[in-house]
């Protein structure tokens, strides 16, 4: 009878890795917050301005509580935290979880839409390069992954936006979308493609998918290039296995040899590699973000880091490791699941 | 099942996904200008706290003001919401007598209370700007009863003291001195913010333009106040936050915007010889600057000031570093202020710079700091002074910052020589004369820390000229103190003023009537037009 009150050991895994996740975020808050501290950059400066009398910026310092000691400041912090205040943004004068949920949409369905095409290409690419090892298709895809995981994305950006842009003009420029589409959308995901489908606007549906489009590729090939390495030696791994090496003596199909056994052994280890590039899309687009203006959370970081607007940056990384946690946390559970061993 | 061949042709055909996507836009929509900016110093369009150039511009749009300066004349003053003025001869009372036809965006008219709670929210409120009418001896206690409206179309300011009349009206044109809709504003009032919170995001002038959306780091979009008497050519104004000059060429080119705001010489010179573009400059009230802290020993004689000046290329920095987008200006006034000195004695001279090295004790040179803000044309201008300074025997070790952090340093005073950017506050010679000549209290708990001060500059004689200056009510005796004060300066202060900025708008294909104004806050957009 009293088993029941006793979590099955799945749970407790899955009860534990929950139970990390305030102990990194308290971390992360504390590390951000001590950085933001030590910087050689007055905040009432970046409030006030150069040019801000003395008793403007006495009244700031005071209002801001920057002549407490540093851990009043924290616990304040912490405090507003809890309560789910992050506090205002210098720089757009809204709370900072107002911004985020402006800022965030945008880079979700950049990341999105990147891992997903990242995916398709990637995945199938990895798997048959393994297949046909030495070939002369594989050392074509080595090529083309090996530039995409050494040519800098900001190179990459500006060259795509050099021939697709400039010389053939056959993708808009960047920015979300085009002026005469601006502020026609009324805002729900925050995701302007759902959004003007939600409102059946099929012309800023168009519009808005083809400023997508080239930011998306060039964020899609980085990380399609990692995840088409990251499969092929899964798989060389799992194709050289004496359970393939069975599969194809039974006298199996060899295409289902080659997704069935081979592949769907690596599958489980590859979530982790997925999520990981997800996550890493997620807050790496900082410069592809800033190389399109693409108004995600990439460039609202980097905007904000330079005006040294402190709440904002510790929004916003909180909010990237919580994505961080979160996206490691669905890996976990979906290794648990998907793993027979760990069933 | 998924062959090679599929997967090789389903690959192909999404990397060329693009083209089957239409080609982007020629050209923006009619009665729409679009113009490429770096956006992202907006902090607030509350007139009484923006400071920043881009609010600035959009509140010059959106509201107007008792009176504007007269661009094509620095030394007139007209009349903006106020027809007439008068001034009493002892300089106190200053009476305004206000248009009736002016509406505000929504839809009430601008009486005179409108514009006496307007100066009396801003010396309230006491933000950054409020300095700029608070100076005239105002304070939250005495403002109400010195400036009134009479009635509908009178306002009356009277001041405590006595002020030069033309700094008094300089002020005023200031974007600090935009009237609100009192209506408006204090509806919108939280916990006896007067409306801040609430305006910091939108406008409520009666300025051409309304603004309509911010978009931090990403747009501004205002559009034609359906109330104003004067109805701009243009319905619609966006600003779209482009950093890269770069980007904002080719976007320039692509007929993607209609007016680039932010090129370098790199880009100016390439669009130079394309045709069908207009660029348009106009010197600006900025000025580019070397400060020498009076706190490290060896810069502390004016032989070595002297040297620093001599030594410095002028000509080379602005010829090939900055071409079109900063000329030289060696006063602390920039060429489009009133009272302006147009001298620029000091020319390369390598062998007087030693000389002058060699009378201050220093024939071997000595080592020495700089700070500067690492962006561009300033890390150029930067080497190009480290490599001049290094043939008197001064060797300068660069040191970058960003923006905010340089800024940091120099006013806590630990720089010793800092290169850096200044821009007057507002369009009289007094912002710039007391940023960099009074100095009436060198401790740290000082009530004025401007640029004499950051640098301890202590010069008693440029101090009171100064300050006696500003209230001197004979216009053109004014005038001759500040030239007298630029020559002294130029002789004897631990600054080595080197640019001026011109702004540089280039206007693409059939766009026409733009110019950038002197200051941030005189920049109009209701004249521009597309064929």
């Amino acid at each position: 009878m009293g088993d029941r009150f006793i979590l099955s050991p799945r749970l407790r895994m899955l009860a534990s890795s929950l139970a990390s996740v305030p102990v990194t975020l308290f971390g992360l808050a504390l590390v951000t917050f001590l950085i933001g501290r030590v910087m050689p950059i007055d905040p009432v400066v970046a409030i006030a301005g150069d040019h801000a009398p003395p008793d403007v910026v006495a009244r700031i310092r005071d209002q801001l509580g920057l002549d407490r000691p540093l851990l009043v400041q924290f616990a304040i912090y912490l405090d507003n935290l809890v309560h789910g205040d992050l506090g205002r943004s210098v720089m757009t004068s809204r709370p900072v979880l107002v911004d985020i949920g402006r800022f965030f949409p945008a880079t979700l369905e950049l990341a999105t839409t990147a891992i997903v095409v990242a995916v398709i290409i990637g995945i199938p690419l990895g798997v048959f390069t393994a297949a046909y090892q030495g070939s002369r298709f594989d050392h074509v895809v080595r090529v083309i992954a090996l530039t995409g995981q050494s040519v800098p994305i900001f190179v990459l950006g500006l060259l795509s936006l050099l021939v697709f842009y400039v010389k053939l003009g056959i993708v808009p420029g960047t920015g979300q979308l085009d002026v005469a589409y601006e502020g026609m959308v009324p805002r729900v995901t925050g995701m302007l493609v759902i959004d003007a489908a939600i409102a059946q606007d099929w012309d800023s549906v168009w519009d808005a998918l083809a400023h997508l489009v080239q930011p998306a590729l060039v964020l899609a090939y980085f990380s399609m290039a990692y995840i088409t390495r990251m499969t092929r030696a899964f798989m060389l791994e799992s194709l050289a296995g004496e359970y393939v090496i069975t599969a194809r003596a039974k006298g199996l199909s060899a295409a289902r040899v080659l997704w069935r056994h081979a592949f769907g052994n690596i599958a489980v280890r590859l979530i982790t590699v997925l999520a990981l590039a997800y996550a890493g899309l997620l807050e790496g687009a900082v410069i592809t973000e800033t190389v399109f203006s693409w108004p995600g959370l990439g460039l609202y970081l980097n905007i904000s880091l330079l005006n040294a607007d402190m709440n904002a940056v510790l929004g916003a990384t909180l909010v990237i490791g919580l994505v961080y946690v979160g996206l490691n946390l669905m890996a976990d559970v979906a290794y648990r699941l998907l793993d027979p061993r760990v069933r | 099942m998924l062959t090679r061949r599929t997967l090789l042709a389903s690959s192909a055909a999404t990397l060329a996904a693009p083209a089957i996507i239409p080609p982007a836009r020629a050209a923006t929509p009619k009665g729409v200008a679009v113009m490429a900016k770096a956006i992202d110093d907006i902090v607030s369009f509350d007139p009484a706290e923006s400071y920043e150039f881009t609010n600035g511009e959009v509140d010059a749009n959106c509201y107007r003001r008792l009176i504007r300066p007269n661009l094509e004349d620095a030394t007139k003053i007209d009349g903006d919401l106020a027809e007439k003025w008068e001034v009493s001869k002892d300089g106190l009372t200053f009476t305004f007598h206000m248009r009736r036809d002016a509406l505000f965006e929504s839809g009430k008219p601008v009486t005179a209370h409108d514009a006496a709670f307007s100066l009396q929210r801003v010396v309230k409120l006491n933000k950054t700007p409020g300095f700029i009418i608070t100076q005239f001896g105002f304070n939250p206690d005495n403002v109400e009863t010195l400036v009134r409206a009479l009635d509908d179309t009178t306002l009356e300011m009277k001041l405590p003291a006595a002020q030069a009349t033309s700094f008094v009206l300089y002020c005023l044109t200031a974007n600090v001195g935009s009237v609100v809709d009192t209506a408006t504003v204090m509806a919108n009032q939280a916990n006896g913010d007067m409306g801040n919170a609430w305006l910091k995001t939108r406008t409520a002038g009666a300025g051409p333009y309304k603004l309509t959306e911010w978009a931090a780091s990403d747009h501004v979009i205002i559009d034609a106040n359906p109330h104003a008497a004067e109805k701009p050519l243009m319905k619609r104004v966006v600003l779209r936050h482009v950093t890269e000059p770069q980007a904002q060429l080719l976007a320039l080119q692509k007929g993607d915007v209609d007016i680039a705001r932010d090129l370098g010489s790199d880009q100016l010179k390439s669009i130079a010889g394309e045709k069908g573009f207009t660029i348009s400059a106009s010197p600006q009230g900025t000025s580019m600057y070397v400060a020498m802290n009076q706190s490290m020993p060896e810069l502390q004689k004016t032989e070595v000031h002297q040297a620093i000046k001599w030594a410095i290329d002028y000509d080379a920095i602005a010829k090939n570093i900055t071409p079109n987008t900063w000329s030289v200006c060696q006063t602390f006034l920039p060429s489009a202020l009133p009272g302006a000195l147009k001298d620029a004695p000091f020319k390369r001279n390598v062998a007087k710079a030693k000389a002058l090295l060699a009378q201050a004790g220093l024939p071997q040179g000595f080592a020495v700091n700089m700070d500067y803000i690492s962006h561009a044309p300033a890390a150029d201008i930067a080497q190009a002074i480290q490599a001049n300074l290094a043939e008197t025997g001064i060797k300068v070790t660069l040191l970058p910052g960003e923006q905010k952090q340089v800024i940091t340093k120099t006013r806590a005073r630990q720089h010793q020589l800092a290169m850096l950017v200044w821009g007057t506050d507002y369009f009289d010679p007094n912002s710039n004369a007391q940023a960099w000549c009074e100095n009436p209290d060198d401790a740290d708990t000082s009530k004025l820390k401007i640029l004499a001060w950051r640098s301890h500059f202590v010069d008693k004689e440029l101090n009171n000229e100064a300050m006696a200056a500003v209230q001197e009510l004979d216009p053109a005796k004014r005038i001759a103190l500040y030239r007298t004060m630029q020559m002294q300066f130029m002789e004897r202060a631990p600054f080595a003023m080197l640019l001026q900025q011109n702004a540089v708008a280039v206007l693409g294909k059939g766009v026409s009537g733009f110019k950038v104004g002197p200051m941030p806050d005189y920049t109009h957009y209701s004249t521009i037009n597309k064929a």
